[in-house]
């Protein structure tokens, strides 16, 4: 399963001057904060810390957070070189967040959305068992308040330290969409960089629209462990939002300065009243639920 | 015989007992007292090795290139079983076998990873690791079940789906994604059987079951020991430590709640005594089918998600 250990520098500025880490141009990090976290030489998109994913996406004062208590009980006293419970601890304190996602409901130009974000800075925005219920119970509040769903995803796939139970997350997140389905509510999914691994093999490839943003990481596997197994360097580009969309596993690449507007288009169209056309019931009077 | 590191003590008594053996043949000479010492010894040991595995040695076990296959099993289990190799999409994937059986005279439709025996079979096969293509011609064999309202029966064997430019090219986590929400609609029972290595998301799309059940021997995890042990331990060779931790067992999963049951193997493993192995298989799916028959699609359906919906462990104290 696709993971990543560490991020290769932090993205949070803390200093006066970001390095972009395509262009290498020096930015003014309060410039590329209000840029929306994109390089402005070269296009190059950052990581997004929540609030500001927030910002960018929902409504002004529409963000209203739910289930932030949530947190990871360490059902395997996982422990290898460091305990979970200190990795845990270490990441609770580094985001001021119980969990690696957020979720709550808001309004995209008006439209009211269930919506779901991935902290990447909470372990690599694994996926564990609190991931995993908090998706599910925000797809409860989606399908209660009957509003579109939106997940924006940014993970490394599984937590390892919850074993199977993290893997068992994967169905239970994709059977969420699956309730959503039948109840004909949409889901949009939004993958960013990087989204690999358990999380893009269950409910994140189960949109109805797939969006990705300019440059993203995206893939079952990650790239080394596929050099690994191939034994080869993989070509530029490989497993990038763009590469994607050329194969067909994604709908769109959307870039983030038109992420709200594109959204609000699909909301309005998913939104609209149905058209029912008639339904006729067979003449001969036969059971349509039977087999033949 | 390959033997596995931990087995070295109890195939030298099985050669010594087979030695007395031929030597008592052919110099007709009375052994039988050093033979049942010996034989007594053996069995002793054996219970004393295989009531104790630990993760790692299991893991070893679960992998044991003579242990009995997805294959095996539908020969064993099943009569008239009729493959069905067309995914429609793609060239077929030979490390995913589909197909309609009859169990107990019933019709049912069988799908499984499918390992190879040796290097030869194994490229084959591709050490059972499907690309999209195997998992999308496995949802279409049991879209068929779906149809026709035939049980489905699915065998988990599988270091896990193919990490390849192709199989990512053509969408993998898709095809994963897919079958484990189209399994969650399936109108049919489906009970499934983790014969080897649940591995990973590769497993997890042939693993949503009405009924979970396990190999004693068999080990399902997020992750292969080695690779957990390189990324947490930095050290592919602490897969022993990793194993432990993973709680990658037919035990720990039942404890953790995420398989049903799990099936006792024959002393030293289903290896020793497929056959013996394969009557349990089989006497388990009978009862687990029976159990699901009387239920509606929707009682299914619902009890799908209550199923998943449990699983997990999380927190929810506010300090
Ligand atoms: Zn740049």
């Amino acid at each position: 399963m696709g993971w990543f250990t560490k991020t290769k520098e932090s993205i949070v500025p803390s200093n006066l001057w970001t390095k972009c880490q395509k262009c290498e141009e020096a930015i003014y990090s309060k410039d590329l904060a209000k840029a929306a976290w994109v390089c402005p030489k070269c296009s190059y998109h950052f990581r997004i810390p929540v609030r500001d994913r927030i910002e960018l996406l929902l409504d002004e004062k529409s963000w209203q957070e739910l289930n932030a208590h949530i947190k990871t009980a360490d059902p395997l006293k996982f422990e290898a070189l460091t305990s979970y419970d200190e990795r845990v601890k270490k990441a609770v304190l580094k985001t001021n967040a119980n969990e690696a996602i957020a979720t709550g409901l808001g309004a995209i130009e008006g439209f009211p959305v269930a919506v779901g974000i991935f902290n990447f800075d909470f372990m690599g925005g694994s996926m564990g068992s609190a991931v995993g219920e908090k998706i599910v119970r925000l797809t409860d509040e989606a399908l209660r308040l009957r509003r579109p769903l939106l997940i924006v995803s940014c993970s490394g796939g599984a937590r390892m330290d919850e074993g199977v139970l993290s893997l068992m997350q994967m169905v239970k997140t994709s059977q969420a969409i699956a309730r959503l389905s039948r109840e004909r509510l949409p889901f949009l999914s939004l993958l960013t960089d990087p989204t690999t691994g358990g999380v893009t093999a269950s409910f994140a490839m189960l949109g109805d629209v797939i969006l990705a943003e300019p440059g993203a990481l995206i893939g079952f596997a990650g790239p080394r462990v596929i050099e690994q197994t191939i034994k080869e360097t993989l070509p530029e580009g490989f497993q990038r939002a763009e590469f994607l969309l050329e194969t067909g596993v994604i709908d769109m690449v959307v870039p983030r300065k038109d992420l709200r507007a594109t959204l609000a288009k699909l909301l309005r169209f998913f939104s609209a009243p149905t058209h029912t056309p008639k339904f006729e019931a067979p003449s001969n009077g036969a059971d349509p639920s039977a087999p033949f | 015989m390959k033997e596995l590191p931990f087995e070295h003590h109890l195939l030298e008594l099985e050669k010594k007992i087979d030695e007395l053996k031929s030597l008592s043949a052919a110099h007709f000479l009375d052994l039988s007292q050093e033979i049942d010492t010996l034989t007594q010894k053996l069995e002793k040991s054996k219970l004393e090795t295989y009531s104790n595995l630990t993760p790692w040695q299991t893991t070893q076990l679960a992998r044991h290139p003579r242990r009995p296959l997805c294959l095996d099993y539908i020969d064993m289990c099943f009569e008239d079983f009729v493959e069905l190799r067309g995914g429609r999409q793609f060239p077929d994937d030979n490390s995913i076998v589909a197909g309609l059986a009859l169990f107990r005279k019933e019709p049912v439709v069988v799908v499984g990873h499918q390992k190879g025996r040796d290097t030869k079979e194994n490229i084959f096969r591709n050490f059972g690791m499907p690309h999209p293509e195997g998992y999308r011609k496995a949802l279409r064999v049991m879209k068929l079940a779906n149809k026709f309202r035939r049980p489905i029966i699915t065998f988990v064997d599988t270091p896990g789906a193919y990490p390849g430019m192709e199989a990512e090219e053509r969408g993998q986590a898709e095809a994963i994604a897919r079958n484990i929400m189209e399994m969650t609609f399936l109108k049919v029972p489906i009970v499934v059987v983790v014969i080897g290595e649940g591995g990973s998301g590769g497993a997890v799309a042939l693993g949503v079951g009405d009924s979970v059940l396990m190999l004693e021997h068999a080990i399902y995890s997020v992750i292969s020991p080695e690779g957990c042990a390189s990324i947490l331990w930095r050290d592919p060779s602490k897969a022993e430590e990793a194993a432990r931790a993973l709680k990658l067992t037919a035990r720990d999963l039942l404890e953790l709640k995420v398989i049903d049951e799990f099936i006792e193997e024959p002393l030293g493993g289903a290896h020793r005594d497929p056959r013996t192995t394969a009557e349990r298989v089989s006497s388990a799916l009978a009862r687990n089918l029976d159990r699901l028959k009387g239920l509606s699609a929707e009682e299914l359906f619902q009890r799908r998600l209550e199923k998943y919906r449990r699983m997990g462990v999380y927190s929810e104290d506010l300090q």
